[in-house]
């Protein structure tokens, strides 16, 4: 029998929160900067972009992120290049989050009025100028509280790096579990780290919500 | 081993693979039912007047939104046996997916019932319908019509989320995938092929609920 959870085992599960946090943060920052360009392509006047954009957004919707996380993994590994776990895992997560924050801004620079890109034309601003000054800071505003809500699904996601071998939270928790064979514990004990990590974030996401539908 | 790819193995396992999928499809509808079931009864729950009753059921969605559902699936895997419950992987995976899309039902069903003004089901009354015609025709079916988008996309969520149901062996398209892989080695392309249909079944689900909301939920407004 292994000797109970006791500091060793909490000690090594929040090594894997910390790459539970580390690797949420890569994915939300790089997918944050891709999915900008998706937002934009999915709304622009070339219908190329528009439906390869769409196109995009609709396989990474359509398919497990479990499948994603598989075929760059392994489909990295096929085509020569050998990266550390962490970093495919990363890129998997940077490339989701890319489709599902492309889609949440796309919904936001469209519930913009159109009268804002009409007078900033009118006004002479070029394109460049147009998204980064007058249509993204106003859009990315209302999309606040989808984004933040999108965070929690982003942490959560994070566990399946768990499944092809990445030590973050969930996997330090298999591992613990099976040393300890005392699997509720350790996975009640995880369930209430992920549960403080995500839940301020679900509180903050309405309270944005909330004030967001009273201003209105 | 080369890096050549090689699909031929996939194709050979075509049949177990198809198999596969109709497991997906069988674990994402039972555990779409067992969602309805909680989400309908949570509702009731929520807005019931004894208070253990609220914060039990608000407590139960916040924490099955807050926590990822390979850990929820774990838990049960372990929890469910101690309680005298001992099911094979795939009905913990069925337990696991109805509580999870349940407690999302509730919150989507609750939005759906709070958008139907009261004046409503009074007008009707006052026409002389049945509370139980009142029900069905000024609640219910408005109500389905309003959530009806959110409703089937967390359902397809649900779906695509049934893959996580192979880390406990369950019967899904993901394990027999695993099982394929580590026999063949040819990850890449065992993976690339059940990601293809797992497209296929979403894309699938989604044509079905939209053929289903233009026979049943399509009616003229105002």
């Amino acid at each position: 029998m292994g000797g109970g959870v006791g500091l060793n085992e909490l000690g090594f599960l929040l090594v894997g929160l910390k790459w539970t946090v580390l690797l949420s943060m890569i994915a939300f920052t790089g997918g944050g900067a891709v999915g900008l360009l998706v937002a934009v392509g999915r709304t622009s006047e070339r219908a190329v972009l528009r439906r390869g954009m769409s196109l995009y957004i609709s396989i990474f919707q359509g398919t497990p992120l479990l499948m994603q996380l598989f075929v760059v993994y392994y489909g990295l590994g096929l085509i020569g290049i050998h990266l550390p776990a962490w970093l495919a895992v990363a890129i998997a997560f940077t490339l989701n989050a890319s489709a599902f924050l492309g889609e949440i801004w796309r919904g936001a620079i469209q519930a913009l009025p159109r009268g804002q890109t009409e007078a900033a034309r009118a006004l002479g601003l070029p394109y460049m100028s147009l998204m980064r000054d007058v249509i993204l800071p106003q859009a990315l505003r209302i999309a606040q509280p989808a984004t933040v809500g999108y965070l929690v699904q982003l942490i959560k996601g994070t566990s399946l790096a768990a499944i092809v071998g990445f030590i973050e939270l969930s996997r330090a928790g298999q591992i613990v579990s099976s040393q300890t064979f005392a699997p509720i514990l350790v996975f009640g004990i995880v369930g209430v780290i992920y549960f403080f990590l995500c839940w301020p974030l679900s509180l903050y996401s309405s309270r944005l919500e909330q004030k967001f539908a009273a201003a209105r | 081993m080369g890096t050549v790819l090689d699909f031929g193995v996939v194709l050979d396992s075509m049949p177990l693979l198809l198999w596969g999928c109709l497991g997906t499809l069988g674990l994402a509808l039972a555990g779409m039912t067992i969602a309805m079931i909680i989400g309908v009864l949570g509702v009731v729950a929520r807005g019931s007047h004894i208070r253990a009753l609220r914060v039990a059921t608000i407590g139960f969605i916040e924490i099955v939104r807050n926590t990822p559902f390979l850990v929820q699936i774990f838990f049960l895997f372990f929890a469910l046996p101690q309680l005298g419950l001992k099911l094979n992987p795939t009905a913990t995976a069925i337990i696991a997916l109805g509580l999870n899309g349940g407690a999302y039902a509730i919150e989507i069903i609750r939005g759906g019932v709070q958008s139907i003004p009261k004046g409503q089901t009074e007008a009707g009354l006052a026409l002389g319908l049945h509370r139980g015609q009142v029900f069905r025709l000024i609640v219910l079916k408005p109500a389905l019509r309003a959530i009806y988008p959110s409703l089937t996309g967390q359902f397809i969520m649900l779906t695509l989320t049934s893959s996580i149901c192979s880390s406990v062996a369950a019967y899904e398209l993901t394990s027999v995938a695993q099982r394929i892989e580590s026999e063949t080695f040819r990850s890449f392309e065992v993976y690339f092929t059940i990601t293809l249909m797992y497209l296929a079944i979403s894309w699938m689900l989604m044509t079905a609920f939209a053929a289903i909301s233009r026979q049943y939920l399509n009616y003229p407004v105002r």
